[in-house]
Formats: C-alpha cells, sequence, structure tokens
C-alpha cells in the first residue's frame, strides 16, 4: 500500500444527475468485473456448441444401426439443440447471482446507495444481462445448427435454415435462453439469497415438471404445457405433441419472466435493504 | 446538513431507534457516539435512505436522501458494513459508482490514489484487509465530492497513520465548510475529531452539545486536595452528599460533591492551609460512561459484588 498524503477532498464539477442511461453504463461494469459472469456465459457458450456437436457426432455414428421407425422418429434439430438443456442452467444461475450476490457481498448498500431510487438498477440489470445473453446465444445457436449440419451433411439427413420452423426453432433457442436469465434474475430479486434463488429457479424449472406425474394423468396433460420449461421449449418444437404452440409457449415463459421482475421491482422499493 | 425529526425505527417488535431528532451542522466534526447496539448504524440508514423510518423523517440539505437526483455529490457515506462486491477489484467498484453519476474515470484514479490503493487497484477487493477495505469505502464516499459526509466508524481496522490521515480528513472537510458526521463507539478518538457530539443510547437521544460542554457536564465535582492537615480537613469537608476518598500518597484526598471553589472556601474559613487543589476533568470517555451506563444493551455480567462492567 503506498503512503497517504493529501489530506482534503479533491474538487469534482457537478456532473449531473442519475440517469437509467448512466445505470446501464453501470451495470455493464459491474457484469463484466466478475468471474462468475465470464465462466458462466463462457460454459452457456461451451454447453450450446460442444454438446450440439457431440450429440450430432453421436447420432451420425449410429445412424446406420438405426432402425426405420427411429430415424421416421428422428429430427436433425433435437440433437442441434441439445445443449441448450444444460446453458438454460448456466444461463439461470448467472441471471440469479447478477443479483443476488449483490446482497451476499453488501453491494446492494452501495447500488442503492448511489441510485436511492433503486428501480433503474433493476432495470440496468434485466436489459445489460438480457442484451449480452442475446448477443452471445443468437451466435452460439446458429454456431451448433451450422456445426450440427456440417457433421450430418455425411448422412444426408441435413435440414436447411429455410426449411420450415427450422429459424424459429434455432433464433428462438437463443431467445428462450435469454428469458430464462431473466426469469432467474426476477426470481433472484424476489428471493435476495443466492442458495434460495438457484432452488426456486430450479425448483419452478426443473423439479415441477417431474412432479407433475403424481397428477392424474389429464389434469397432468392439460397443466404441464403451462410450466415455464415446457412453455418456453415449445419454440424450439420440431414435432407435433403436447405443447403449446411456438410463440405462444415462448411469449408465457416471457410472462413468467415478466411477473417475477415486476413482483421483483415491487418489493425492491418496499423493502429495507 | 443533516435534520432527523421524530425519527422511530422498529424491526419487528424492537425499536432500534426511538423518536430521535437532531440536526448536524455544515462546518463542524459532529460526533455521533453510542455503546454498541445504541442504533447508530441503523440511523445512518435511515440517513440514507436504505431502511425506512416507521415514523418521522429525515433530510439530508433539505431533502429526503432518496429525493436527491445526483446523491452522490451530495452525500458521501461510509457503512459499518462491508459494501463492497468482494469478487470487483476496487478500480472497477469505484468505476461501477461514478458511472451511476456520469463521473470521469479519471476522477476514480484520483480517489484511489489519495486514498493509497494504487498498488492494489486491480486486485479483487475480497483479498483486502480491513483497513484496505475501509479505504476502498472512504474513498467511494469521497467520489461524488459531496457537501455531507457520513461516515460509520471510520478508524475501524486503519492502522496509525490511517487514523492519523482520516482525522485530518475530517478536520479539514469541516473547515472547508462541509457537514461531517462521524459515528465510533470509541471515545478517545472522537475528543480528537469531534467538535460537537451527539450521544444515543437504546436508540434515544442522550445528549447533543458541543464536546466542551459535554466534558463539562459530565466531569461533575471531583477534586484533588492535599493538605498537611488532611485528617482535620476530611472532618471539616464530611457530609452526607460527599464522599472522600483517602489518596495513597501522605495527605492527598479525592473529593467528590464538592467543587474546588467550595473545598478551598471551607479550608479557608477553618485556616487549613492547602498545597494543591486541583478540579479533575473526566474524559471524554469517562463522561460517556456516565451518561449512558443506563443504555447499555449488552453488557458483560459482573461477579456479585464488584461493579459493572461496562463494554464501551
Amino acid at each position: 500500500m503506498s503512503s497517504v498524503s493529501a489530506t482534503t477532498v479533491p474538487p469534482l464539477p457537478h456532473t449531473g444527475k442519475v440517469t437509467q442511461a448512466r445505470v446501464f453504463l453501470s451495470e455493464w461494469t459491474k457484469l463484466r468485473s466478475v468471474r462468475s459472469t465470464r465462466w458462466s456465459l463462457l460454459a452457456a457458450v461451451a454447453f450450446t456448441i460442444g454438446i450440439a456437436a457431440l450429440a450430432c457426432a453421436v447420432v451420425s455414428h449410429h445412424w446406420p444401426h438405426m432402425s426405420l421407425q427411429e430415424r421416421a422418429d428422428f429430427h436433425p434439430l433435437e440433437p442441434n439443440l441439445a445443449g441448450v438443456q444444460l446453458a438454460q442452467l448456466a444461463l439461470g444461475v448467472l441471471g440469479v447471482l447478477v443479483i443476488t450476490a449483490e446482497y451476499s457481498t453488501g453491494m446492494i448498500r452501495a447500488s442503492m446507495t448511489a441510485v436511492p431510487r433503486r428501480l433503474p438498477v433493476l432495470w440496468g440489470k434485466a436489459v445489460v444481462y438480457g442484451l449480452v445473453t442475446l448477443l452471445l446465444m443468437v451466435p452460439s445457436t446458429l454456431i451448433a445448427f451450422v456445426v450440427g449440419e456440417w457433421i450430418f451433411s455425411g448422412r444426408h439427413i441435413n435440414v436447411a435454415f429455410s426449411d420450415p420452423g427450422v429459424a424459429r426453432a434455432v433464433i428462438g433457442a437463443a431467445l428462450y435462453l435469454t428469458v430464462v436469465g431473466l426469469f432467474g434474475l426476477g426470481l433472484g430479486a424476489i428471493v435476495r439469497n443466492t442458495a434460495g434463488g438457484i432452488a426456486t429457479f430450479a425448483g419452478l424449472m426443473f423439479v415441477l415438471p417431474p412432479l407433475m406425474n403424481v397428477l392424474p394423468t389429464s389434469w397432468n396433460n392439460a397443466a404441464s404445457p403451462y410450466l415455464p420449461l415446457q412453455a418456453g421449449e415449445a419454440i424450439m418444437s420440431t414435432t407435433p405433441g403436447n405443447h403449446l404452440s411456438p410463440w405462444v409457449g415462448l411469449g408465457l415463459l416471457c410472462g413468467y419472466a415478466a411477473a417475477a421482475l415486476a413482483i421483483a421491482s415491487v418489493l425492491l422499493v418496499k423493502r429495507d435493504t | 446538513m443533516i435534520e432527523a425529526h421524530n425519527l422511530s425505527k422498529d424491526y419487528g417488535d424492537k425499536r432500534a431507534v426511538d423518536d430521535l431528532s437532531f440536526t448536524v451542522r455544515p462546518g463542524v466534526v459532529t460526533g455521533f457516539l453510542g455503546p454498541n447496539g445504541s442504533g447508530k448504524s441503523t440511523t445512518i440508514r435511515l440517513i440514507l435512505g436504505l431502511d425506512r423510518p416507521t415514523s418521522g423523517e429525515v433530510t439530508v440539505n433539505g431533502k429526503r436522501y432518496r429525493d436527491h437526483p445526483a446523491p452522490l455529490h451530495e452525500v458521501g457515506a461510509l457503512l459499518e458494513a462491508r459494501s463492497v462486491h468482494s469478487g470487483r477489484s476496487a478500480y472497477n467498484h469505484l468505476l461501477a459508482l461514478a458511472q451511476t453519476h456520469g463521473i470521469p474515470r479519471r476522477r476514480v484514479s484520483e480517489l484511489i490514489d489519495l486514498v493509497g490503493l494504487r498498488d492494489v487497484a486491480r486486485k479483487r477487493a475480497g483479498q483486502f484487509s480491513l483497513g484496505m477495505g475501509q479505504r476502498l469505502g472512504i474513498a467511494s464516499a469521497l467520489l461524488g465530492d459531496p457537501s455531507t459526509l457520513i461516515l460509520d466508524e471510520p478508524v475501524n481496522g486503519l492502522d496509525p497513520e490511517g487514523i492519523h490521515w482520516i482525522r485530518n480528513l475530517l478536520r479539514g472537510a469541516a473547515a472547508e465548510g462541509r457537514t461531517v458526521f462521524v459515528s465510533s463507539h470509541l471515545m478517545s478518538e472522537m475528543s480528537l475529531t469531534a467538535d460537537h457530539v451527539i450521544v444515543i443510547g437504546r436508540g434515544r437521544l442522550i445528549t447533543d452539545m458541543t464536546v466542551q460542554e459535554f466534558l463539562r457536564q459530565a466531569s461533575g465535582k471531583v477534586v484533588l486536595v492535599r493538605s498537611p492537615r488532611a485528617t482535620e480537613l476530611r472532618e471539616l469537608l464530611a457530609g452526607s452528599d460527599v464522599s472522600i476518598a483517602v489518596g495513597d500518597e501522605r495527605g492527598l484526598l479525592e473529593v467528590t460533591g464538592l467543587t474546588a471553589a467550595e473545598v478551598g472556601e471551607a479550608a479557608a474559613t477553618a485556616g487549613i492551609a492547602l498545597h494543591e487543589l486541583i478540579p479533575q476533568q473526566a474524559s471524554l470517555e469517562e463522561a460517556f460512561m456516565t451518561l449512558t451506563s443506563d443504555d447499555i444493551e449488552y453488557r458483560a455480567l459482573a461477579p456479585e459484588g464488584t461493579g459493572q462492567e461496562v463494554a464501551a
């Protein structure tokens, strides 16, 4: 530590008031300057592309041994988007952490002292994290698609990006991952605790669906498509089944994320920090 | 200028701050004293809008904190609890705060140099010692060149050099006309820094006055007197409100309950010569103990028969 000398506060001309645009910049600095962001985003990209390549390679390898029925049920986009399953975990957890780490470290007190109206901080986090995720995930799902199709080209089981529903599913996967991340952010902002936030996120996304199996089949079939995971995944669907139409499903997931952020915003203003 | 009007805060059924009214004026260092758990940190959180008062109101420079469009230019605060993401570097921490107000990067570097963190500015704040963390907190408080400084226990963890520095910084800031509000449970520290004291205990205002007045009031009537005829003098002064202890040295008495003037007059009337007559001034520490002994929430249990052990 170098020694200190001056004992007066150096003057600074006033720079004007807190604006949402300034808070966006501040939140971008916060997001890019911690390790958890880099590792989670790297994991999400690696899962999206790596698992797609792996799954496509496995299918390609097994193709000669698959029955006609298996071949008929197969859709090339399924292995292409297999990485989304793990990427959503990384992005949802990071979404939770983006806000709960502020509470666990005490940073929230500094943030709320700088922006005492509070809401700009939540919107700042949502917009910056959402944009970063989207800008990373659109290329990732596209690369996953291109790599997968390149692997499949030897088997002539390709689909083209222009085939019906393909562009929607591939770009939709990136949209889906972005909204899942924002859902995690909203839940984290409600719970304000990392372990609790991750548990809530994982519970609603991954534990609730199998729990529905205890319900009578007809109820289960009626309710399941409306759960966050199933609703959102409809955007990536390639086959008809018990799910909502693609955009309605993604819209419903957006609704869940928006509801979580709305509840969080009310609580953020109301509660003591 | 900080003005609190009938400020109260309940956490559940526990009242942390109880009908507190005070004014912190610019141009002087105001010490905010109280035993641990007396509500100092809660009061500061209420001032900064981190917690909402159950009733009453507190304003800074005429407005509630959260109504200031650029609060970092109005108030610089150092909280007792750490308020830094442990995984972020000191530089990025300050930068993120600065950006909310459009404060330029060179200001961040300037403050990192000012508080002596240049060598570690790119290290993760989680690796900082208590003193380094405190310096980072002080840098964030000074970031916006605020007219009001609110520092909760600023000398915590600082080395002697750092304590000396913060003391000069606070006095300098007050001399420049800023409002300086510093909490501490260390009376000795306050006696060197503060001009004015606000003392609270169990969330209630105990006293609000200048340091000199505070010392004068709490000093009470204790006089050290030396006389060759100490035994006679002792009998002369004895009374229901007066207690007299015999000193270790020959002829030395410690008289409690009379002023030096009263002792001197009585001795003169009786023709007893005095070799020494010294009014005892209480230290700020003692003054504080006297004032807050009934208002301490957490105290060590003293063994039976001995006095009360007081944690101050």
